[in-house]
């Protein structure tokens, strides 16, 4: 993050505004991937006005980075009205799909709406690979095709990897493939929950040890010694600090209205079809609650050696059963990241799980 | 300056206001940029219809103790600055504006 950027966040947090916030425009998607959290049927989205008019609330919040997300987008027949009128908004527009829907026209359009950037999944660079996970054969190379014609536009495309044991050995040869293209690249090792609470899918988690080599990609994460190290010591300012921007700068929306913190924190905060959203934003008791933790409030996890340096999940930790409890899946990564179990994994006093998640990594091929 | 300069918010943009401040992403390179408070009110009142010196008079010196002619100075320097970041159109004409929901960073 830029300096600029973290004043700005910083200006954000301190004025409660929500500068960034992800609106799901649709559950329904072209694809069945193995790994997805989402119940794909359409429970009754959003109208277009429904929208637009949410939209200008966001806007009169105050927000600026917009995500609009899924499902996948370009199947809602309007999206392309929604687009057009978040960007007359003046939003910060930034486009999560699997593209395989986008051919040279759409992309043609989406530049012309001045788009940030759009996030293209990929699994794989072998068909056999990416088609297995996506389960539609095809769509590998509809998603390069699309990708090639988003960089001819000279949009600025983000290849999205989600790390899972049928392509663990992949995101290399993806990562040369995004190079290849023009294009950003992201490796995303967490497998969320599904939102109904169903955790079968973590079963797809790549092994500790195959993470622990992700973590010692220098390529990807840069100093590995300085990477792999235990945070220094806690002090009384870094209990101070909050778990993460969920709720306080940052915000999700469902394609059905319903608002969370994040997207991977699904606490029911309110449901923009009964509350303005600004009104849920300012007084929902849920957000308020999220708001009032610091890490030295985390039972658990403040007295852990990691406390410092682990990309604890709130949200994560919610879907285990206590937003202020440890996240097991990032206690997991901390200890494949330094060799040193955390405080939640020497109380649990079990064996390490063959099991693990880390966070979103950032762009770049770095870990955040 | 001989002739007119009007001056418009570029619609490839973004933008949004922050306490008193403006948040812009440039749409050429996504770099962010801030505008402080006097900026902030040259950049809202660019819909391209009035003149910049106009915007200088009614807006700046009237609100701040500034000399008016260093004040245009200081004004076209930075729309300058801004155009050359795409942030902003410079026009010697009037910008007919179309109808739009646009309300960039206000």
């Amino acid at each position: 993050m830029s300096g600029l950027m973290q004043e700005m966040s910083a200006k954000a947090l301190q004025l409660g505004v929500p500068l960034s916030v992800q609106i799901d425009l649709t559950y329904r998607c072209n694809e069945r991937c193995v790994h997805c959290y989402l119940d794909h049927d359409d429970h009754g989205e959003m109208s277009t006005a429904e929208i637009k008019n949410l939209l200008g609330d966001l806007a009169s919040a105050g927000v600026l980075f917009l995500t609009l997300s899924g499902g996948e987008i370009l199947l809602r027949k309007d999206f392309f009205e929604i687009l057009e009128y978040a960007r007359a908004l003046a939003f910060c527009v930034k486009l999560k799909s699997n593209a395989i829907l986008i051919r040279a026209s759409e992309a043609e359009r989406i530049r012309s709406l001045s788009v940030d950037s759009i996030q293209v999944s990929i699994y794989s660079h072998r068909p056999e690979v990416h088609d297995a996970i996506t389960k539609v054969p095809g769509s590998l190379k509809r998603s390069l095709d699309a990708i090639r014609f988003l960089k001819v536009q000279g949009l600025k495309v983000i290849v999205a990897d989600v790390l899972m044991q049928q392509n663990t050995q992949d995101y290399p040869s993806v990562r040369a493939l995004a190079a290849e293209l023009g294009a950003e690249f992201t490796l995303d090792p967490t497998i969320t929950p599904k939102m109904d609470g169903d955790r079968s899918i973590l079963r797809l988690n790549v092994r500790q040890v195959a993470l622990q080599k992700v973590f010692r990609d220098e390529s990807l994460i840069g100093n590995v010694e300085e990477f792999c190290s235990l945070p220094a010591k806690a002090d009384e300012e870094d209990l101070e600090a909050l778990p993460c921007s969920a709720g306080h700068t940052a915000c999700y929306v469902s394609p059905y209205g319903d608002v969370y913190p994040c997207v991977q924190f699904p606490l029911p905060s309110g449901n923009v079809r009964r509350t303005r959203f600004v009104d849920i934003w300012r007084h929902s008791d849920a957000l308020k609650e999220v708001r009032s933790i610091r890490l030295r409030d985390l039972p658990t996890c403040s007295g852990c050696t990691h406390v410092t340096g682990c990309t604890r999940c709130p949200g994560l930790a919610y879907m285990e059963g206590n937003m202020r409890g440890p996240s097991i899946q990032d206690c997991e990564k901390s200890f494949a990241r330094t060799g040193i179990p955390s405080a939640n994994l020497l109380s649990k006093a079990a064996p390490v799980q063959g099991l693990v998640q880390i966070q979103t990594l950032s762009s770049c091929g770095t870990i955040s | 300056m001989s002739c007119k300069l009007y001056v418009e918010r570029s619609p490839r943009v973004a933008a949004r206001k922050l306490g008193d401040e403006v948040m812009i992403m440039s749409g050429l390179d996504s770099t962010l940029f801030t505008l402080d408070e006097v900026a902030t009110i040259i950049w809202e009142a660019a819909d391209g219809s009035i003149p910049l010196e106009e915007i200088v008079d009614s807006k700046i010196c009237a609100q701040f103790e500034v000399e008016r002619g260093e004040a245009l100075l200081d004004a076209t320097e930075l729309v300058q600055g801004l155009a050359g970041h795409g942030i902003l159109l410079l026009s010697s004409e009037p910008v007919i504006m179309p109808n739009s929901p646009r309300k960039a960073g206000q």
